[in-house]
């Protein structure tokens, strides 16, 4: 299987701090990879390098073998790479269908040609597809902002898979969401994985939820990789349980 | 009932047209002066509007475009230009300057964006008070000519109160246009939550450029029309003053609402004169006005309509809910 993504030697400092030390790692087409590690070990820096949010102060990232550093995310985004972020990012004043359509319209054509096309930016159809899918049929008029927190999270992934990319950032999912709306976004994204063939890294600390629904796992710890495998190689490495997992 | 709204909205649609088409036939010249410039201030402020109320970039330079449009107008016009033509450079040259005015929001916002467009309104007008070999320095430029349109002279007050409600129509139409675009939801993702907006493939350095480019353009509309209004302009109208009324035109008439503009301009251009007969206290009564709107409603005169309006959807959804509640009861 050929690497979506490519990460080569990545560092980050701010002033004397390195958060992110020379991590190198491979995501494979199609698969879930998980990202786990202690509060401020990096990950969510990790993603802000990879998606041009933060520029990297040295090593490379490449999408599809193609050398991305430092690409604005915007252009990332229309690469083909997308993300949801830790804390929640809807547009509350926008309607659930509007934010959905949003996501999708800087994809196409120039900026010159949405303003002459038409005001949906020909994405009514696959918003409305992406609205029955996560299940919000009855909201897709609602300002965002009206909506529960699990619900936001929700459109908030949604988002991200506007668009169809290749490849899905996702920084902590399962935060704050309550256990039937968990199961719900779990279901929801496998099914993307496996009827998109999108491919995703996932950082979140809900083991159960890291440990059922990824393929591979990466363990971060102080800016470094410390472990990658398979759930089960992971749960059973001393270095992690010593670091993160506890006894 | 949706469809009851959306008749009983088209109504009232037409009557306002209406009214503002056939009341001014009764108005003496001042009334008709005094429309006038409510409707191209009308036009300035929505350009603001554009800027600041949907895509979120504080300018207070909207009254040195205004100054720039009018200057344009004035100088091609007297030199025998049509107005139409001294509409459209109006149009190109603010939009010209307002993208390169963009440049400082992409580094700095809200206050410190202020004090940057602050700076530059003073500087235009410095612009039209000192380069007098262009634009008649404090003396300023006089016998502006009123444009014939389809041969007719609108040099009357009715025929270019006609002239001005007209370009309002058409600068109406045009802004509810865009804003239904995709550049519109851009602009508006923009004021949101720009971060996410980026990560989401919107370029929103162009956008922002452009909404400071789109916003000033409208402000020369309304200046290449002002000229023509008042047939004489100096620098001292496009002071520092003009791009604070517009400011709280468009925040008094309810930011980011598309006809907060239009409420704005009425109350900045309407009232004081309505207050008149007060004598020496009708600007104070006008500004203790401004102050208890904004105490009441921050969100200006439509923030109170939409606050009514949600208020009333959401009992209307809960009753539904109260009544579909024992049905769904009685099917189980």
């Amino acid at each position: 299987m050929s690497a979506v993504l490519e990460v080569s030697d990545i560092k980050k400092t701010f002033g004397g701090i390195t958060a992110v030390d020379d991590v190198s790692f491979d995501v494979r087409e199609g698969e879930i990879l998980g990202l786990i590690g202690p509060n401020g070990c990096g990950k969510s820096t990790l993603f802000n390098c990879i998606l041009g949010q933060l520029t990297p102060s040295a090593g490379e990232v490449k999408i599809d073998g193609r050398d991305v550093t430092g690409l604005r995310p915007s252009d990332l985004n229309r690469l083909g790479v997308s993300r949801t972020f830790q804390l929640l990012q809807v547009f509350p004043r926008l309607s659930v269908r509007e934010n959905l359509i949003l996501a999708g319209q800087e994809h196409q054509g120039s900026m010159l040609g949405r303003l002459f096309g038409p005001s949906d930016a020909g994405l009514s159809r696959a918003a409305n597809e992406m609205i029955g899918f996560f299940k919000l049929d009855h909201l897709a008029t609602e300002p965002a902002g009206g909506l529960s927190y699990g619900q936001q999270k929700l459109l908030d992934a949604a988002m991200a898979f506007m668009g169809g990319p290749r490849l899905v950032l996702l920084d902590e999912p399962a935060g704050g969401v309550n256990p039937t709306m968990l199961a719900d976004l779990k279901d929801r994204l496998i099914a993307m994985n496996r009827e998109k063939g999108a491919t995703f890294v996932v950082i979140e600390h809900n083991m159960e939820f890291v440990m059922s629904l990824c393929s591979r796992v990466m363990v971060m710890a102080e800016g470094k990789v410390l472990a990658l495998g398979r759930p089960d190689e992971i749960r059973a490495n001393p270095a992690v349980v010593e670091a993160y997992l506890g006894h | 009932m949706i469809a009851a709204g959306k008749y009983l909205r088209i109504a009232l649609g037409v009557a306002v047209v209406l009214a503002l088409i056939l009341v001014p036939t009764t108005f003496n010249r001042y009334g008709l002066y005094i429309l006038s410039q409510w409707a191209v201030m009308s036009i300035a402020a929505m350009g603001l509007n554009l800027t600041l109320g949907y895509a979120g970039q504080v300018s207070l330079a909207q009254g040195a475009f205004v100054g720039i449009g009018a200057y344009a107008g004035a100088i091609l016009t007297t030199q025998g230009f049509p107005l139409i033509a001294a509409i459209a450079v109006a149009i190109v040259l603010c939009f010209a300057i307002g993208w390169l005015l963009g440049y400082p929001a992409l580094r700095v916002q809200h206050h410190y964006l202020a004090f940057v467009t602050l700076a530059f309104s003073t500087l235009a007008f410095l612009v039209f008070r000192n380069e007098s070999w262009l634009t008649g320095g404090i003396y300023g430029i006089s016998n502006i000519p009123r444009p014939h349109i389809l041969g007719m002279a609108t040099s009357k007050p009715l025929p270019f109160y006609y002239v001005c409600l007209g370009s309002l129509a058409i600068v109406t139409a045009a802004v509810w246009w865009l804003i239904r675009s995709p550049w519109g939801r851009a602009f508006m993702a923009l004021r949101e939550n720009p971060v996410r907006a980026l990560s989401l493939g919107v370029d929103t350095r162009r956008y922002t450029l452009m909404a400071f480019a789109v916003g000033s353009a409208l402000g020369g509309v309304a200046g290449a029309l002002y000229a023509p209004l008042t047939q004489y302009i100096d620098p001292v109208p496009f002071n520092l003053s003009l791009s604070l009324d517009l400011l709280m035109m468009v925040i008094v008439g309810g930011s980011g609402f598309f006809f907060g503009p239009f409420l704005g301009a009425m109350i900045a251009v309407l009232l004081p004169e309505w207050l008149r007969f007060t004598q020496g206290y009708y600007l104070m009564l006008y500004a203790i006005a401004v102050i208890l709107l904004l105490i009441w409603s921050p969100s200006g005169i439509l923030g109170i309509l939409d606050r009514y309006l949600t208020q009333r959807r959401t009992r209307a959804a809960s009753a539904l809910r109260a009544v579909a509640k024992p049905k769904l009861e009685v099917a189980q």
